[in-house]
Order: structure tokens, then C-alpha cells, then sequence
């Protein structure tokens, strides 16, 4: 069977149906959903939306576009063989010589340093930058779409890792109890009882921290949040008269637990999943702000909001920063609530 | 000379939805039992706890009700509270979750003579002291300083009748008092009951679902269905002359033995020297001091087409004997399936023979997953015992749902759309989709009202004959085993009592126990 048809199937399901216009029900849910949604994919395509570089050149009857190539001055007409400064006037006075140059919105990159500020940086908004510039001299509106990508995606993954791994490792110890469940508990006790801050931040000044590696070690704690509420379901959920049905039926462990404890599992889960999101969130921020965070330069909310600490009278730094981040918050949550109440069986529409 | 209770035109309703009590009308003299019967939905609770203005804040309540000629509908709580406990009492359902587990007996029972008379803590010891003898609690100084999950369900159900009687009331309302107890334990509760309530002179209004309890212990019997009270009429008038169609429909709905199908004579399940033990650890190095013997060696056959009733109190071990012939749990002894040794199988090669052998699980709320639509819960073993492609799985499902008597229409929906009875025909649906031969039913009928209880019982018999089924039927209700059963098992604290043909066994039983169980039973 195809993939699509698979897909046709769990449409077509009256109880998939149902669920999702239980979802719909929750106006606020599914509005905010949207709305995340909306920004999420907008922020992927961030660089069509803040460059530096033109995004086509028409040029000698040429389409040339700089965000799939790099072009050398002289495709223009320059005096060296050196990559394309399209911020350079003599650059873009011998291109609209003969071309035209179409622009993205916002005409900075993250690391763009605006050189032609009439203020010393940090500048407050003006038309040109539209939420200002930070100490160096950057758009912080570019820099807060390329941090708003960089840091959902981080977040996204991270939830997703740890409530794979948390459920898994919840289910296990719930469902087979005894030496499992003991010895699971005990460990996740000990685990729980490091400084989980100060050992991410020993790890990252071991290695030079990037995306993967701050992954990884944020995902050595995240993944207990989960344990807890998992095994006290699959627990209570393996004494059900329903599972010893499932197990009268001749079903496997594996799908017993799939199939009938886990869907109990699953309210908790999502329920938290927004948490376990906003958490990710918030602890690549705190690495950020603390400077172990990603390396220098990359985009990112935590660097804006030490900026926004560093320079008080600069207060477009961290109010922008604040308000991302609990717009971002506000948003998932409202989600996580929607999801909840279309999972949830007894709810009446 | 006036009622002591007196209820007029009493209406209900909860929030803005209909009326679950439609226009009663009752009247209670002091020193008569009142027997309100109904089944579940009736509105004979909502009725009862309104005298008492116990009904949750959503409740609507119009109407006149009189105590002692003082109207008590709707007033202040301060007034109620003064009444409740004093003047009227109640004793509830479930024991084990009425009583305070915090709290000892003697803390609990005391509080009541606190509130409503200011006792000092000595005489207020000894009162609890008097109230318990009264109740027929052994040794009641050794059970003051004891916690409800100290105590049996049927001392717990004691103690709850003390509290009620601390302060001698002139009311006592008793909704299902036995419901949740053991049959020779109910016995002893309700003529306890019925003997205090004589001793003392109260008026009792007794709620209960149970026409042999009525035909018992009761004076008067009020008829209730839908909110609306059907019929009223002294006991012996009742039952040798109902008036309403309805009334007779309940007392026909006692089951009753029909025709069973003829058993073949091969054997297909037999079972030697089952054992169930569980052990007892202690000490540091948790070695095993002892056993808790669940099962302790019985051995049983069961022929094709026959239904082997297993009847005992809670704790006589028939569930865990019924699943450990399943190889739900582990046990010793040897078991025969059609002369293939199941107690030798490893559990893959159990899970290829399951679908011989079915299981039906008594609380209907909880056998079926709430996540999971009436088609995936039928169609999940199919799914798994056999390669049929999804049109065949509808087919088959449809089928299954129909010989249980439900529309195929309904596969779609959730189980908590269903009511106990409907839901019950879909565990079993989930079991015949299988085509077993070996079906064991664990208390199939208890959490169900007597009407839907002879429905089912009338479909369980039709499908034996249909399908040639054997039924391992596990049950504490006598009357249902013995409308049921060819042959009848007695259990007693793990092990076989005596078994026997169904009707020489209930017409001379061989054993004490037995004897006591069946006169217990109020057949």
C-alpha cells in the first residue's frame, strides 16, 4: 500500500475527523497553531526575506541569482577576480549600468554590519533598520528571524529526541516493573541529581560547541521530563481489564503497549511536549546568553538578550528579545491545550 | 396519625437537562421499611439523597418535603446540617470508600456524637463502644484504634451503620447497602438491619435493585422507572399481584433455567492439580516464609458444548483459576486443550492457540480500551490470527456484531457511548470474532441490571447452541449460574468445595458450605 493511500486512510477515518474538528473547536488552539505554522515556514525561508545579496540580477539580458551561485567582480565588469561585494556602490553602479537588481525586503543578512549609521551602535529603529541594530552594527530584525529558525528548529528536534527516548524508556520501566523499573528509577535519580547546568557548560567549553553538539548534551537531562508520567501510566494501564484482553487476543508486548497503554501515555505526552519545547527553547537561550551557547556570531535570542542586558539604554535589544520569546511561548501553549482536547475521547463536541 | 416522611410532587433535574425525577410521591410511617426498586437510571437514588439535600449544586429540586410535618426541602444549610446524622441518617453503597482511611473507627464514629451533641471524649468512647456491640462487631476495644483497611468489607458495612445509628435516628435511608458485599455477608448485614431497624423503632427507606432482597425484608415496595414511581404496594401484594406491566417485567426478568443446548462428549479442556501460589517475602534477603494459596490444586474437565458454572465469594480464587487455565498468569499442574499440553507452551506458542480461547472480563467501563473504536477493538485479534484484507475484516466484524445483537452501523463509535449491556455484547463480539471453542466468562452479568442481565444470559445461550461453544462460567450470583450451567463447581478459599450436576446440586447440597451459600443466596 502507498503512501498516499495510507494517508487517504487516516483522512477518511471518522475518528481522525473527529479529532481534528475537536482540534478546530479550540478557536484559540487553532488560531495560534496558524500562526506558528505562518511564521515557522517563513522564518525557513529567511534568507528571501533578509539579505544582504540581491536575490536575482537581470544583467546583460542574464537572470543571475547570488543565492545559488557566488559571482566574481568580473561577471560585472569589476577589476579583480574576487567574490561579488553587492553592498559596494562601484558593485552596484555597474550592475544597474546595465541590469536591474531585485532586492529581499530587508536588505541585511544576520552578520550584516551596517556601516553607513549616522549614530554609533547600538541605533535605535529607523526605516532602514526596522527594530535597530545591536553593538556591532546589526539588523536585529534580521537577526531575529535567522534566531527565531535556528532556535525552533533546535527546539523541535530536541522535543522530539527526548520524548522518543523518554516514553520509551517510561514504558519500558512501567510495563515490565520489577528489576527494570528499579534499576531504571534509581539511575534516573542519580542522573537527575547532577548540576545539569554546570555540566553543560563544562561540556561545551570541551569542545567547540555547534547545532549537533549542544543537541546532545541538552538531550542527556530533557529526556527524563517525560519518564515519570509515562511509567505511572503504563503502570496503571498494565493492569487494565482491557489490556489483559488485548493480551487474551494473543497480542505481543510491543504492540500491547503501542496499541493500548501507549495511546493512554499519549495525553500526557502532548500535554507536555509544548513544555518539553519551551524548555529546549529556553536552555539554548540560557547557553547563549551565558556565551556557551553557539558559536560567535550565529544568530541567536539568548546573544540578543545579553546584548539587551549589556546595553540598558538600547531597550529595542531587549524588549525584542522578550517579546519573541513569549510570544513563542504563548503561542505553543495554546497549541498543546487544542491538541489535548482533540485526543481526549470523553470530550463532547 | 401524619407520616413521619412525607414527599410530594418531588421534580429534579440537573442543570438544564431533563427531569430525572418526574412528580414523586411517598410516604413513610415511623417503625415500616420503604423498599424503593429500580433499575439503574431510575432516579431511585436522586430521590433518596434529595431528603437529605445531598445532591450535587447543578441539581434543580421542586417540591415538598416533609420530616415530622416540618417542610425540609430547600432550606438553609445550617438547618441540614443539624438533621443529617441526627435525625436523619444514611448508610452508602461501597464501604471501603464511605469510611475516611485516615481515620480510626472509633475517631470516626465519635466525630458524628461531637458535632450533633457535644459528648466528652469518655463517654463519647463509651457510646462508640455500645454502637459497636449493637452492630455485632467481635471484641469492639480491640477495633477502636483500628483503620477501615483493617477491616472485611462486611465489618466495614458495620461500622458505617454504627455511624449512622450513633445518634438513634428516626430516619435511616440505606442506598444498596449490600450491593458490594459478599452474598452470605449480605445476608447477615440486612438482618442486622432489619433487626435494629425493629429494636429501634426506625423508619427505613431501603434503595436497592435486588427483588429478593425486598421480598425479604421489606413492608412496603415503591416501583420506580424513568423519574416516575410506577407502582406502590405492600410487599406480599406486590409480588402475587404486580399491577403494572413494568413490575412484571422485573419480577419475570429473574433468571430462570430454559432448555440448554446438549453437550457432545469429547473433552476439550482439562485441567490437573492446578496451582496458583503466591509467595510471601520477608527479611532483608526477601526469602520466601510462605505462600498465599490463590488456587491450591484443582482439576476440572469440560466437554464440548457444556457450561461448567464456578460459583464462590470474593477471594475464593475462580478468577485466578480462570486465568491461570488461560495462561494469563503462571501456575503449576498440568493443562489439556484438546489433548495439546498448554502448560508446557512458551508464550509464543500460547499466543497462536489464543485464539481457541477467549475471555470475557465482568466490569464492561474498563474491558474496553476508551481509545479505540468498536471496529478496532474487534477487529484487532482477526487482524492478528488471520490474513483477511480489510473488506473481509468489515465483513467479518459486522457478523460479530450482529449475532451479539448490536447494529453494524454502530462500529464506528467510541465504548463510552454505550451503555453496561451494550458494552458487555462488545467485549463478547471481540471474543466471537474468533470463532473459539473455549469461552470463559468472568462475572459476565454482576455490573448489570436485571433486565439486560436475562438479555444476555438468553444471547449467551443462543450462541452456545449457534457456535457449540463451551463456557467456563465464573459467577457469585447463584441464580444466573444456575440458569446457565450443566454442571456447577463450589469454591472455597482456593480449592473445589464440591461439584455436581447444576440441579442435584442446588437441591441437595452434599457440603456445609454450600448449604450456607445457597440459604445466603435467598433463592
Amino acid at each position: 500500500m502507498g503512501l498516499v493511500t495510507q494517508w487517504q486512510r487516516i483522512k477518511a477515518s471518522p475518528i481522525n475527523q473527529r479529532r481534528w474538528s475537536q482540534f478546530r473547536a479550540n478557536k484559540r488552539g487553532y488560531w495560534s497553531l496558524w500562526l506558528f505554522l505562518a511564521l515557522f515556514l517563513l522564518s525557513l525561508v529567511a534568507e528571501l526575506i533578509a539579505n544582504d545579496e540581491p536575490l536575482l540580477i537581470h544583467y546583460q539580458d542574464r537572470w543571475m541569482s547570488p543565492l545559488m551561485n557566488a559571482y566574481s567582480e568580473l561577471d560585472f565588469g569589476g577589476d579583480f577576480d574576487i567574490p561579488a561585494d553587492y553592498r559596494d556602490p562601484y558593485i552596484v553602479d555597474l550592475i544597474e549600468a546595465e541590469g536591474r537588481l531585485y532586492w529581499a525586503p530587508v536588505r541585511f543578512s544576520y552578520d550584516t554590519i551596517n556601516f553607513e549609521l549616522t549614530e554609533p551602535a547600538p541605533s535605535p529603529p529607523t526605516s532602514v533598520n526596522w527594530l535597530g541594530t545591536d553593538d556591532q552594527g546589526r539588523d536585529v530584525f534580521a537577526r531575529l528571524i535567522y534566531g527565531f529558525r535556528i532556535s525552533v528548529l533546535f527546539a523541535l528536534v530536541l522535543a522530539t529526541s527526548s520524548s522518543v527516548i523518554g516514553v520509551a524508556a517510561g514504558a519500558m520501566q512501567g510495563y515490565f516493573g520489577g528489576r527494570i523499573d528499579l534499576l531504571g528509577q534509581r539511575f534516573i535519580e542519580v542522573w537527575s541529581g547532577m548540576p545539569q547546568m554546570f555540566l553543560l557548560i563544562i561540556l561545551s567549553s570541551l569542545v567547540q560547541p555547534n547545532f549537533w553538539w549542544l543537541l546532545g548534551i541538552l538531550l542527556l537531562f530533557s529526556w527524563m521530563a517525560l519518564v515519570d508520567v509515562v511509567r505511572a501510566e503504563f503502570l496503571r494501564g498494565r493492569n487494565l481489564e482491557y489490556v489483559k484482553a488485548a493480551r487474551a487476543l494473543g497480542l505481543g508486548d510491543v504492540a500491547i503497549m503501542a496499541r493500548h497503554i501507549l495511546p493512554n501515555a499519549m495525553i500526557a505526552t502532548v500535554t507536555f511536549l509544548p513544555f518539553i519545547f519551551i524548555g529546549g527553547l529556553t536552555a539554548l537561550t540560557a547557553l547563549d546568553y551565558l556565551g556557551f551557547g553557539l558559536p560567535p556570531g550565529s544568530p541567536s535570542l539568548g546573544e540578543m538578550v545579553a546584548q539587551g542586558k549589556n546595553n540598558l539604554q538600547a531597550p529595542w535589544l531587549g524588549l525584542t528579545a522578550f517579546f519573541s520569546m513569549s510570544g513563542i511561548l504563548v503561542l505553543l501553549v495554546f497549541i498543546g491545550e487544542a491538541a489535548r482536547d482533540a485526543f481526549d475521547p470523553r470530550k463532547r463536541m | 396519625m401524619s407520616a413521619l416522611l412525607e414527599i410530594n410532587d418531588l421534580r429534579v433535574r440537573f442543570g438544564d437537562g431533563d427531569e430525572v425525577v418526574k412528580g414523586v410521591n411517598l410516604a413513610l410511617n415511623s417503625g415500616e421499611v420503604l423498599a424503593l426498586v429500580g433499575e439503574s437510571g431510575s432516579g431511585k437514588s436522586v430521590t433518596a439523597l434529595s431528603v437529605l439535600s445531598l445532591l450535587e449544586h447543578s441539581a434543580k429540586v421542586e417540591g415538598d418535603i416533609r420530616l415530622d410535618g416540618e417542610a425540609i426541602l430547600n432550606q438553609p444549610k445550617e438547618i441540614m446540617r443539624a438533621l443529617r446524622g441526627d435525625k436523619v441518617a444514611m448508610v452508602f453503597q461501597e464501604p471501603l470508600t464511605s469510611l475516611n482511611p485516615l481515620h480510626t473507627v472509633e475517631k470516626q464514629i465519635a466525630e458524628i456524637l461531637f458535632v450533633h451533641r457535644g459528648l466528652a471524649r469518655k463517654q463519647a468512647r463509651e457510646r462508640v463502644l455500645e454502637l459497636l456491640e449493637l452492630v455485632g462487631i467481635p471484641e469492639p476495644e480491640k477495633r477502636l484504634g483500628a483503620y477501615p483497611h483493617e477491616l472485611s468489607g462486611g465489618q466495614r458495612q458495620r461500622v458505617m451503620i454504627a455511624m449512622a445509628l450513633a445518634n438513634e435516628p428516626k430516619l435511616l435511608i440505606a442506598d444498596e447497602p449490600t450491593t458490594a458485599l459478599d452474598v452470605t455477608i449480605q445476608r447477615q448485614i440486612l438482618d442486622l438491619l432489619r433487626e435494629l431497624q425493629q429494636r429501634l423503632d426506625m423508619a427505613m427507606l431501603l434503595i436497592t435493585h435486588d427483588l429478593n432482597v425486598v421480598r425479604h425484608y421489606a413492608d412496603r415496595v415503591a416501583v420506580m422507572r424513568h423519574g416516575e414511581l410506577l407502582e406502590e404496594q405492600t410487599c406480599q401484594q406486590l409480588f402475587a399481584n404486580p399491577q403494572h406491566p413494568y413490575t412484571q417485567e422485573l419480577l419475570d426478568a429473574e433468571p430462570k433455567r430454559g432448555e440448554l443446548p446438549d453437550m457432545q462428549p469429547q473433552t476439550i479442556l482439562t485441567a490437573d492439580e492446578v496451582k496458583v501460589w503466591f509467595p510471601i517475602k520477608q527479611g532483608i534477603l526477601q526469602r520466601t516464609v510462605d505462600h498465599i494459596k490463590a488456587v491450591d490444586g484443582v482439576s476440572l474437565s469440560l466437554n464440548q458444548g457444556e457450561t461448567l458454572g464456578i460459583v464462590g465469594e470474593s477471594g475464593s480464587g475462580k478468577s485466578t483459576l480462570a486465568q491461570a487455565l488461560l495462561r494469563l498468569i503462571d501456575s503449576e499442574g498440568e493443562i489439556h486443550f484438546e489433548e495439546q499440553p498448554l502448560h508446557s507452551y512458551n508464550s509464543n506458542q500460547m499466543r497462536r492457540m489464543r485464539q481457541q480461547l477467549q475471555i470475557v472480563f465482568q466490569d464492561p467501563f474498563s474491558s474496553l480500551s476508551p481509545r479505540m473504536s468498536v471496529f478496532e477493538i474487534i477487529a484487532e485479534g482477526l487482524r492478528l490470527h488471520s490474513e483477511l484484507n480489510e473488506d473481509e475484516l468489515v465483513e467479518r466484524v459486522n457478523q460479530a456484531l450482529v449475532d451479539v445483537g448490536l447494529s453494524a452501523d454502530l462500529a464506528h463509535r467510541y465504548p463510552h457511548e454505550f451503555s453496561g449491556g451494550q458494552r458487555q455484547r462488545i467485549s463478547l463480539a471481540r471474543a466471537l470474532v474468533l470463532k473459539p471453542k473455549l469461552l470463559v466468562l468472568d462475572e459476565p452479568t454482576s455490573a448489570l441490571d436485571r433486565s439486560v442481565q436475562s438479555q444476555l444470559l438468553e444471547l449467551l445461550l443462543e450462541l452456545q447452541q449457534k457456535y457449540n461453544l463451551s463456557y467456563l462460567f465464573i459467577s457469585h450470583d447463584l441464580s444466573v449460574v444456575r440458569a446457565l450451567s450443566h454442571r456447577v463447581m463450589v469454591m472455597q478459599h482456593g480449592v473445589v468445595v464440591e461439584q455436581g450436576d447444576t440441579e442435584q446440586l442446588f437441591a441437595a447440597p452434599q457440603q456445609e458450605y454450600t448449604r450456607r451459600l445457597l440459604q445466603a443466596a435467598l433463592i
